[in-house]
Formats: structure tokens, C-alpha cells, sequence
């Protein structure tokens, strides 16, 4: 069983009928994705691209059979998608959405707790089981069936590492883009969980960026145990203090949060961290090959 | 977002937190009247900048009549005040706030931030006040007392005691503190604060409890609903390119360097900069154009960089998904035609269409360098720029 999509799940698009959704949704069909349906509020009982469209996420589960989300949605109305995904039952809800205000999230998560479905995002490229399917933005054609399972802030940042694995003819497993919000709703901890648990996975790409204490978190579980090799990379080891690099989560506060610390937990823990983007492939190569 | 002082004492007064009496003044007769106002007596006046330190920096001065305050007023209007968190070329003071003096008693700490790890509000309270936290926190982190906010709750009055209590608030001003507490909570609520920090927080000699410096800043991502936040926005505050790039949709922020990147996405552009670094070069710039950069956007995102001064040579790293490397090429073309580029130009591009998109490159017939990997283009880059 590949991690989080795999060749049961089947996906509904929550924003289909926008110019995202239709795009995304048609990328992740011709990528072998069992995609079953869209939801628009207001648009139920219409067909668009040939795929039903449903008013609400709960219609959209009862009629196809659906399992997993992926959203589409403007940041005013992105939390509010989430929730209706949660509440619906789904076991993944993939949010691709950037801008969503951080107290919606906060809201959203809140209301999450005690539910089983699994949040990635928001503000991410999504996830993608190489040669099974995905949910998001991941282009498919950089991707290849392999061993190392990748997890990341980033999203172009995270398909330079794509490319150099699948240059190496290392390949990838599966490709979780945990997003660059300061709330998110898988965090690295969670990401190693799974790729710990999954046998195909036998080496692990972590990309970070400066803020919070994610990095710093997934060392201390790292610590606790887990074996399979780890290449790490974090981005913004020449960012200015105070300022939000981009990403609402990407700003080093009061001293804390910078790359340097960073890697150097990560380190501390046995991951081979590298300095340079270009050299993430090569580093699994290493640790690979023995 | 970032607001000023008394902007950030003008919102927490309307939600109930006591702050001392006082007014803005853009000019140095307003501060005499201003002084005037208060009561002709003892009055502080502060510079109004967005960094921190200002007091160590000399841009907070107590005066005795409303003259001194004219004069000092003057004396800071117009000033670039540097503090240890503006940088050395200091932020340019606009406006000063006089504000009646106060008999102080003691000054405490109150900080109110989102915790990432734990996914909700944390309020932080300290008997240390009126100096850096950062300091408290590496010196003695047990002066440091926090509760944590169940977000469907709110504040419980419980736990504003907890705080109060613990930071050596006596029981006859208990209530007032947790009433100022409360109002912190539902300001940041309500406005989507991502920050409200006092310090000091002090307790007067006639046992009044009051913000005596207050700062506020705002979640980016919620400012689309509250306009009466956005008119705050303090625009001479920004750097002019990276006020015209948020026009455009640009995310930019200026460096100091003379290697100028255009890149599509935010992790990427920071790990751009990291290896132009590694490399040897100093980058000029972080820009990150997005996923949906069309034409347009890059011909902009050109003008952006070219407008730094300092720019030598440009490195642009797109990783094309959705983004398609042919409609980038095309887009790249035309800007450094029509804006007539003089500054040698590094490209590397990946992913969709890459093959088809360097053919166009090079039948454009200009001068652009290409690469194949980011090593290869920043090596290319920084030797370009150390030539120029």
C-alpha cells in the first residue's frame, strides 16, 4: 500500500468547476487518478467534464463512493471546505489553497481534533504516489515508481528534488507537500510516521524552511528511533530576520526559527543535511549506495 | 502587517485595554498642542517608527512644558532614527506620539502570539518588563508564565488569574489586569492579529494597570476582511520596490546584494539565494512570481529587479508545472527586449516543455546564458556579476 493515495482512493475535487479544479482534476485523471466527482455549491445535478457535480461534500461521498478531497477553493472560503470535508468523513482532505487566514485554520484544526481524517495543507502542492495517483499540483511527468519517499514545505523546491531522484533513477514513492503555513495539518512527524510504516519507502528527502519548530520537532522524533536513512534541506540559510519570506510560515521571530538551527538538530539526530539544493540527489545516492 | 504605536493603543483602548492619554503629531507645533492638551505638565514624546529598541536608539524623550515637546518633536520629525532593529541606514520618523507621564510602579511583560506546535493562542505573562523577552527567556525562562488558549473558549477568566497571579499582581488590581487581558484577546480575535505584545505593562503608583508600549501586527492573509486594518498601513514604513511589486502580485523582498533572482515559488527562491551565497555572490533580491506567471507578471517582475540599482547580473530558476518553460521563454524574451536589459542574464529552467522552451532561448538570437542544474547557473551567475 503506497502512503496516504493509493490505488483505492478515490478523489473528489472541491472547487472542480473553477479554473484550477478542471485543470488539476484533468492532470490528476490522466495520471491514473480515480477521480470520481466535484463539488460546487449550487452547481449539484450539472455534469462538467464529464465527471458529476454535487452541492455538498456529504451528496458528493453518498453518490460516488469518495474517500479522499482535494481543494480548490479561494482563501476566504478554504477553511469552510475543510470542515465540510472533515465532517463528511473522508479520510484525506489534500488543501492546495494559499492565503487562508491563520485563525480560520486554527478554527478549522479545532474542529478536526477527534475526527479520523487526515488534513494536508493548506498552502501545499498536495500529495503523489509515484505511478499510482495523486491529489494536487505535482506534475506527474517529473516523477518516477522508486524508494524514496519525500516530504517538504515547499512546492517548486520540492520538485527539484523530484527531478534529481528521478535523474538518478532512484525514483520516488510518495510525495507529500505539507505546505508553508504556520498551521498545517500533517507536520514532518507525521510524514515520517507513514514513510517509517511503508516498506517501499527505504530513504526519506526532508525539505524545510526557516519559522516554527517543525524541523526541530522531527529531530527529536528521529531521535526516538527512526532508521531508515534521512537527506535533509532547509531553505533560507541567507534570509533576513522579521521579514515572511514568501511563505506565511517562512519568517525567523525573536531569534528563532533560522536555518542554521535547524540543520544543525536535524544533524544532531543522524540526517545527512546538505547546504545545497543541488545536491539532495546525490546525498540519497550516497546513503543508498552505501 | 505592521502598525504603529499609537495606532496599536488606539485599538486596544476600544476593546478595553487602559492606555495612557495621548496624541499623534506629524509636526512640531501639533506636539506643543498636543502637550497643551494633556495638561502642559511632564509628557513623554516617541518617535513613531515599525522596529523595535527605539528608547535605546534616542527616539523617546520626556519633556517638561509644551516648548520642549515643539522642540523635541522637532528634533526627531524627519529623523533617521536607527535602533538594534532597524539596521544601521535607520527608518526615517514620520510622526511622534506625546503622551502624558506616568508614576511608574512596576513594569511587566504580556505577549499574545499563535503557537505553531500546539495549534492555538498562547498568552504569555512576566514579572520582567520593559526589557527584551528574548533576554527573560535565555536568562530566567521561569519568569515566563503561559496559558494556552482552547480556541472554542476564548481566555477563560480562570486562566487570566493564573497569569496575573503568577507575575505578582496583588489582589486589589487583580480584576482590572484580567479585564485588560481579556480585552487583549478579543482584539486579536476579532482582527486577526497574528501578534499584540505590551511591554511594559505597567502598574502606576496610583494603581492604575496600563499598556505603556503596545504592539500590534495583523495576519496578511485575513487583511482582505478588514478595511478599517488595511487604512493603517503605513506605506512610507516599506521599501518603495517592495510596495510596487505587491501591486503587481510580486512577492519581493530587497537584499543587499548585486545578484538579482526571479524564481517560481517561495522554497525555491530562498534556496536560490542560499546558493548564489554558496557560490560566492550576494543575492540582490528575494522575488518569487508564482505559479501562474504569465508574460506580464514576468515583464514586471524584470522591471522590479532592474529597478535595484546595485543589480550586476540576474539569475532566473524556474521549475515549470503548471507554469510551461515555452510560455516562460516567450515571456523572458520580450521583457529583456522591450526593457532593453543591459545586465547579463543566467537562465535555468525545468520541467514542462523545457526542451522547447530553451529552443526558443536561443532563437531569440540574445545574449541569455543557460544552464541544465542550479549549481551550474549560480556558478555562471556569481562570475558573471564579479565581471561586471
Amino acid at each position: 500500500m503506497a502512503v496516504l493515495i493509493d490505488r483505492e482512493t478515490r478523489l473528489v475535487v472541491q472547487g472542480l468547476t473553477g479554473r484550477e479544479g478542471t485543470f488539476h482534476a484533468r492532470q490528476a485523471a490522466d495520471y491514473g487518478t480515480a477521480v470520481v466527482g466535484g463539488v460546487t455549491p449550487g452547481k449539484g445535478g450539472t455534469t462538467h467534464e464529464g465527471w458529476p457535480v454535487f452541492n455538498t461534500v456529504r451528496e458528493a461521498v453518498a453518490s460516488t463512493g469518495a474517500n479522499a478531497s482535494v481543494i480548490f477553493v479561494p482563501p476566504p472560503f478554504a477553511a469552510d471546505a475543510i470542515m465540510e470535508a472533515a465532517d463528511a468523513g473522508l479520510a484525506l482532505v489534500v488543501c492546495i489553497t494559499e492565503g487562508i487566514p491563520t485563525l480560520d485554520m486554527m478554527r478549522a484544526l479545532t474542529f478536526m481534533r477527534g475526527r479520523p481524517t487526515r488534513l494536508v495543507g493548506p498552502n501545499c502542492p498536495g500529495v503523489l504516489s509515484a505511478g499510482i495517483g495523486k491529489a494536487g499540483i505535482i506534475p506527474g511527468h517529473i516523477c518516477r515508481p522508486g524508494r524514496v519517499g519525500i516530504v517538504s514545505k515547499s512546492g517548486t523546491l520540492t520538485y527539484e528534488a523530484i527531478h534529481q531522484l528521478t535523474r538518478l533513477g532512484l525514483g520516488q514513492t510518495t510525495c507529500i507537500g505539507i505546505g508553508g503555513d504556520p498551521l498545517i495539518g500533517t507536520s514532518f512527524v507525521d510524514a515520517l510516521g507513514l514513510f517509517g510504516d511503508d516498506p517501499r519507502t527505504e530513504a526519506v528527502v526532508l525539505i524545510g524552511e526557516i519559522g516554527g519548530s517543525a524541523e526541530e520537532e522531527a529531530a527529536a522524533f528521529i531521535r526516538t528511533g527512526f532508521t531508515k536513512p534521512i537527506v535533509g534541506f532547509i531553505a533560507g540559510q541567507t534570509a533576513p530576520p522579521g521579514r515572511r519570506m514568501g511563505h506565511a510560515g517562512a519568517i525567523i521571530a525573536g531569534g528563532k526559527g533560522t536555518a542554521a538551527e535547524k540543520m544543525a538538530a536535524l544533524a544532531a539526530a543522524g540526517v545527512t543535511v546538505v547546504e545545497s539544493p543541488a545536491e539532495i540527489g546525490a546525498a540519497v545516492a550516497r546513503r543508498l549506495g552505501g | 502587517m505592521k502598525i504603529h504605536e499609537y495606532q496599536a493603543k488606539s485599538i486596544l483602548a476600544r476593546y478595553g485595554v487602559p492606555v495612557p492619554r495621548g496624541e499623534a503629531a506629524r509636526a512640531p507645533e501639533e506636539a506643543r498642542a498636543a502637550a497643551e492638551r494633556l495638561g502642559g505638565g511632564t509628557v513623554v514624546v516617541k518617535a513613531q517608527i515599525h522596529a523595535g529598541g527605539r528608547g535605546k536608539g534616542g527616539g523617546v524623550k520626556v519633556v517638561r512644558s509644551p516648548q520642549e515637546a515643539e522642540t523635541v518633536a522637532a528634533s526627531l520629525l524627519g529623523l533617521q532614527l536607527v535602533t538594534y532593529q532597524t539596521g544601521p541606514a535607520g527608518q526615517r520618523v514620520g510622526c511622534v506620539l506625546v503622551e502624558e507621564g506616568l508614576e511608574i510602579g512596576s513594569e511587566l511583560y504580556l505577549g499574545l502570539v499563535i503557537d505553531r506546535s500546539t495549534q492555538r493562542p498562547v498568552v504569555m505573562a512576566s514579572s520582567e518588563g520593559g526589557v527584551e523577552i528574548e533576554a527573560v527567556a535565555e536568562a530566567t525562562p521561569e519568569r515566563i508564565h503561559r496559558e494556552a488558549i482552547d480556541p472554542a473558549v476564548g481566555l477563560a477568566p480562570f486562566q487570566a488569574r493564573n497569569l496575573a497571579f503568577a507575575i505578582g499582581i496583588g489582589p486589589a488590581l487583580v480584576g482590572k489586569a484580567t479585564a485588560l487581558l481579556d480585552g487583549v484577546y478579543r482584539a486579536f480575535e476579532a482582527l486577526d492579529a497574528s501578534l499584540v505584545e505590551i511591554n511594559p505593562l505597567v502598574v502606576t503608583a496610583d494603581g492604575q494597570v496600563l499598556a505603556l508600549d503596545a504592539k500590534v501586527a495583523f495576519d496578511d492573509n485575513a487583511l482582505f476582511r478588514h478595511p478599517e486594518v488595511r487604512e493603517l498601513r503605513d506605506l512610507a514604513e516599506e521599501d518603495p520596490l517592495e510596495v510596487e511589486a505587491s501591486k503587481h502580485s510580486l512577492n519581493y523582498i530587497r537584499l543587499d546584494g548585486n545578484i538579482g533572482c526571479m524564481v517560481n515559488g517561495a522554497g525555491l527562491a530562498m534556496a536560490t539565494m542560499d546558493i548564489i551565497k554558496l557560490a560566492g555572490g550576494e543575492p540582490a533580491n528575494f522575488l518569487d512570481v508564482g505559479g501562474g506567471a504569465n508574460a506580464g507578471q514576468i515583464r514586471d517582475a524584470f522591471r522590479i529587479l532592474m529597478s535595484d540599482g546595485n543589480v550586476k547580473a540576474v539569475l532566473i530558476n524556474i521549475f515549470g508545472g503548471i507554469l510551461r518553460c515555452d510560455v516562460l521563454a516567450e515571456g523572458l524574451v520580450s521583457a529583456v527586449r522591450e526593457l532593453q536589459v543591459k545586465v547579463p542574464v543566467v537562465i535555468r529552467m525545468e520541467g514542462t516543455n523545457v526542451e522547447q522552451g530553451k529552443r526558443m532561448l536561443v532563437e531569440s538570437g540574445l545574449d541569455f546564458a543557460t544552464a541544465d542544474t542550479m549549481d551550474e547557473a549560480a556558478g555562471k551567475v556569481v562570475a558573471l556579476a564579479g565581471q561586471a
